[in-house]
This record gives C-alpha cells, structure tokens and sequence, in this order.
C-alpha cells in the first residue's frame, strides 16, 4: 500500500501562444485556459503506475487561483482519488518562498509515503519548489528521477537520478520527495469512465488560514522578488530560405555558418 | 559595509569546477564592481580543494569547505544547509548559483531555509540597488526584469548567457570551517553510472545539432551525430525523437527537457512546435533543415533549407571536410 500526494500547478496552456502579463505585471491567469503543467502530469502518471502495482491512492495538492480546482479534475479524471487546493486572495503575486510554504503546510495534514513534484513549472520555470519543501518538510529529496522503485515493506524508495555523465542510483527511507522526469513514460489520456468519476470526486478548498500560514510569511504583500517590468525581445531577421538541391544548398549552409563564425 | 555577494562553486561528476560556475563568478564579479561590495566563492564538497583553486582563477577569494558527507550522498540538500550556516555566520547578502539541476536543487532548499527569495534562469544580471535579473519568459515571447524587495536574495543563473573571463591575478583560496550536524535526512548514493557517450551538459554546448520526428529513426540519428562531431557541437533532440526511444531524455530540448541557448542550433527534421521552440529560440543563430516549408521553424529560424535532410546533410558534411584548415 502507497499512499502518494503529487503536486499540481495550473499552468497557462503555452500552445494557446496567448500567455500575458496583467497591468500589475503578474502573469493574467484569466487571459489564456488553464492546464495541468507538463512535467507535473509525468509525476502524475508516475504516482498512477506505482499505485497500480502496489496498491493504494493519490492525493493532488495544488496552490492556485479558485479555477484550479477545474484544472484539477483533469488529474482526477487520470485517476488520483482526491484533490487539495488551498486557495486565497492573498496567495495571488506569491513568490516561490511563499508557495514553498505554503504547500510544506499543507502537506503536513495529508497523510503519504511518497511525494512527487514535476522538475519545473512552464509558467515559473526555476525547479525551485521541490527542493524547498523537502527541505521545510524535513524529506530526504531525490532529485530527476528517470526510474522510481519504492519498497512499501522495507520503507525505502529506490531512484535513478540523471546526472550530467550518466545516473545514479541514490536511496532513502519512506516518506520522501522524489522530483520526476518524462524518462517515467507518457502520461495516460483520460477515459470516459474516468472522467465521470473525476466529477464526484472530493476537491477540497482550503484558505491560508486553514492551513495555518500566516500572512506575513506568504502572499503578494510579502512577496520576497518583484517584477519590474518586461518588453519583447528584439525580433530575430528574416529568415533566409533556401531551396536549391543538396549540394548547392549545403554550399549555402556552410557560407551562412562560416559568415556566423561557427565554422 | 553592505554584504558580500557570493558565488556557488559546482563541482563536476569528476570533483573539477563545473563551466557553469566560471559563468557565475563572472557575472558575480561584475556585480561586486558595480555595487562596491566584496565577492566570494564557496567550494562545498568531500574534496572541493581543486575546484576552489580554479574557481579563483575567477573571484579574488574562494573558500573551500570540505563536506565528506558529499561522497556517498547526493550532494544538493547537504551542500545547501552548510551554505546556509556559513550565510547565516558570515552574513552575505546575496548568492549566486547555476541554473542546472545541482544549482536548482542548492537554490531551492538555501532559499527555503533561509527564508530568501530567489529569482531563477537569468539570462542577465545588473545592478540597480541589487541585482537585477533579466529573465526570458513565456517561451522568449517576452523579456521581464525582477529584482528583491528584501535585501538579500538567491539568483540562478542559466548556461551560456555570460561569457567566463578569468580575473586579471588569481584570488587566494582559503578552508572554511562551520560546525553543526546536518538536519535534515541523507540520500545515500547506491551506485553511480556512466553512460556511453556522455558528453558535457547539453545547456552548455555551443552547437547544438538537434534531430526530430523527420530523422525518421535511430539510424537517421547517425547522421545528426557525425553532423554534430563535425561542427563540435553536442546532440539534441525533440520530445518525439526521445518518446521514440532514438535517443536519450538528456538530450531533449523544449518545455520538458532542458533550454538551452547555443551560439549555433542546427535543427534537423523539426517542425518546431511550440514545446520545442520554447526550449531554443533565444539561440543566437538558428539554422533548420526541412521538407516542410510550411513547419513553424521556416518562420522564426535564421536560415531555412528546404529540402531532405538526408540528401543536405552528406553535402554538408561533405563541404565541412573540404574546407581548408
């Protein structure tokens, strides 16, 4: 038996190309539809796999906007059995520090052996958050994870983590946070039935309050980093197109890397 | 006087200095000029000694702590929480670190048990009051500038954006002793395993020849790779390519692999899909081959062949090697 939390982040759907800042230069969550991030559906699917080959269940927990609660029937629809969202009108312009603790607290009233996190958000993008619970958590933290073994008896899980010259195999005792990769395989598509089901499904909606983090140490008004303004980046010159068979346009090519000085 | 800023000195798999921090030292050092405040490094690791004295190469002092526990544990959460005791006793008031997966793993965790804000990927790095971190967000579309309303922080700095220049006379390199026991649980590391043909981390190669779903299979992958050798480049690879099982998850650039910002990408058989193109737009030069003359990388790309990538790439490999010199 494996009882696993997953954390979740809506993320805005970067192939809707809609994405913006609002006036007050946060991301406009309302300007594009919202989805589950990429690499957050990989530790989703992981967690699925794992549960169906040891039995016992998922729990998603998310901070987001009240929408995110939609977002997450789409995990729940995969085939977690509940969903946690702590949602609040402070939490929105949060920096990372706050949404670190903010899921920290949460995560200390939801029951696990395993934590899973994506490697990094589409939207934030830093692969900061994993690490940072773990560490307010007190969780052995294993990091890009390519395979993961758990060992419900022995209370220990087992992981592949890519390194730069290959992997290593690393080790730690239940519970524990495990950073996951696409190297886990696709993340399944949901089913009709499941997708049902995911509509009576518990989502629970929590307030800072109830989680017990007080405003001072998470939020907009607190928040550690702020943006000071953005402008596009200067557009690239047009592309140059070359149509001429191979060996003329190989000529070409080689011309335009030397005239770049990468040859 | 104002607190120092510091540098994370990362150490390779083989105990040396990684690239990366030679980066970081040298954004960090142009910081320390423009604001007038000291800058440092700090070597953590079982034998940190030798990275310490090439990371001095680059900053007027480096301390090298030495952590033994690093040599059968995974050395992110026990590298941050003596970084974050030797922050907490010395008092500087920012950091700097890579933004790979060891610098994201430090940040992440120093951030949390410091209670400093981070800001991450910079692509640039300024100083107005603090330091000011340019960032490219939503996949390149847009660039925004952030900084710390405290007056400390933690920065990750991406590969490639800051060009390594080693300082003008090498720093002095000193140990660094913090006591305390470590809090929080050990990963131990079972087993490390190096991959055949493993090459240097993608993000910090400076071309990059990347094949996708028109490479057709694991053979055409030759060819992107004896492209990829000839040009000195690394090998990278679309989400399809990797799902396909041609080529490794750590190669594949895009929204669920690395981003990465080479001198030189060379994109063969790709469409060029959004997921992917957040991955490498902010290239400085990109250069596609493609059947597709309609396949979205014909838009954003610098130069364009049309045709098949397994007629182009012989006749380029072929004008490669009739080049003088």
């Amino acid at each position: 038996m494996l009882r696993i939390a997953v954390l979740v982040k809506p993320v805005p759907d970067t192939a809707s190309g809609g994405e913006r800042l609002g006036p007050d230069l946060r991301l406009d969550r309302q300007a594009v539809p919202a989805v589950v991030n990429a690499n957050d559906e990989y530790a989703l699917e992981a967690a699925l796999k794992l549960v169906e080959a040891h039995g016992g269940e998922v729990t998603l927990v998310s901070m987001a906007a009240s929408a995110g609660a939609e977002t997450l029937r789409k995990g729940l629809a995969m085939g977690a059995q509940r969903g946690v969202l702590v949602s609040d009108p402070t939490l929105a312009g949060s920096c990372t520090l706050s949404t670190v603790r903010v899921l920290a607290a949460t995560l200390r009233e939801v029951e696990f052996d395993l934590l899973l996190a994506g490697a990094d958000t589409s939207d934030g993008g830093g692969g900061v958050v994993g690490p940072g619970v773990a560490a307010l958590l007190g969780l052995p933290y294993l990091s890009y994870a390519a395979k993961i073994e758990p060992d419900p008896e022995a209370r220990t899980v087992r992981v592949r983590r890519i390194s730069p010259t290959g992997f290593d195999v690393i080790e730690a005792p239940l519970p524990a946070l495990v950073v996951c990769t696409q190297a886990l395989g696709e993340p399944r598509y949901p089913s009709l039935k499941g997708i049902m089901a995911a509509r009576t499904k518990e989502v629970v909606t929590k307030s800072l309050a109830d989680v017990g983090v007080s405003p001072d140490d998470a939020g907009g008004a607190v928040a550690t980093t702020k943006v000071l303004d953005a402008s596009k980046p200067a557009a690239r010159a047009a592309t140059r197109v070359v149509r001429d068979p191979a060996p003329a346009a190989a000529k070409q090519l080689v011309a335009f890397l030397a005239e770049r000085k990468v040859v | 006087m104002a607190g120092a800023i510091w540098v994370h000195g990362e150490q390779a798999p083989d105990g040396s200095l990684a690239r990366i921090s030679t980066e970081v030292a040298t954004a960090a050092r142009a910081l320390a000029k423009a604001s007038g405040r000291d800058v440092e490094g700090v070597v953590i690791g079982a034998k940190p000694d030798a990275a310490a004295k090439e990371l001095a190469r680059f900053l007027p002092r480096v301390r090298s702590l030495t952590e033994p526990a690093t040599a059968e544990h995974a050395a992110g959460t026990i590298v941050a929480q003596r970084l974050a005791a030797l922050v907490e006793r010395d008092k500087p008031d920012y950091i700097l670190a890579g933004a790979g997966p060891e610098g994201r793993d430090l940040a992440g965790a120093l951030s949390a048990l410091l209670g400093w804000g981070v800001l991450v990927n910079a692509t640039a790095v300024e100083w107005a009051d603090g330091p000011v971190v340019e960032m490219s967000a939503f996949g390149g579309k847009l660039n925004t500038r952030s900084a710390f309303t405290g007056g400390h922080g933690i920065v990750t700095i991406r590969p490639n954006v800051v060009a390594a220049e080693p300082a003008a006379k090498p720093g002095k390199v000193g140990p660094a002793t913090i006591d305390g026991e470590l809090r929080l649980p050990k990963v131990r590391v079972v087993e490390r395993v190096e991959e055949a043909g493993a090459a240097a981390p993608i993000e910090e190669a400076r071309v990059i020849v990347a094949g996708g779903r028109g490479v057709g299979g694991p053979d055409g992958f030759r060819l992107v790779e004896e492209l990829a050798a000839a040009l000195g480049g690394a090998v990278g690879a679309t989400r399809a390519a990797v799902d396909a099982g041609w080529i490794n998850y750590s190669q594949q650039i895009g929204q669920t692999g690395k981003i990465v910002k080479p001198q030189l990408y060379l994109a063969l058989g790709i469409s060029g899909a959004i997921q992917h193109k957040v991955g490498m737009q902010t290239a400085e030069t990109i250069v596609a081959v493609n059947r597709d003359p309609d396949a979205p990388i014909a838009e954003f790309a610098d130069l364009v062949v049309i045709g098949d990538l397994f007629e182009v790439v012989p006749a380029v490999l072929a004008e490669l090697r009739a080049r003088p010199g």
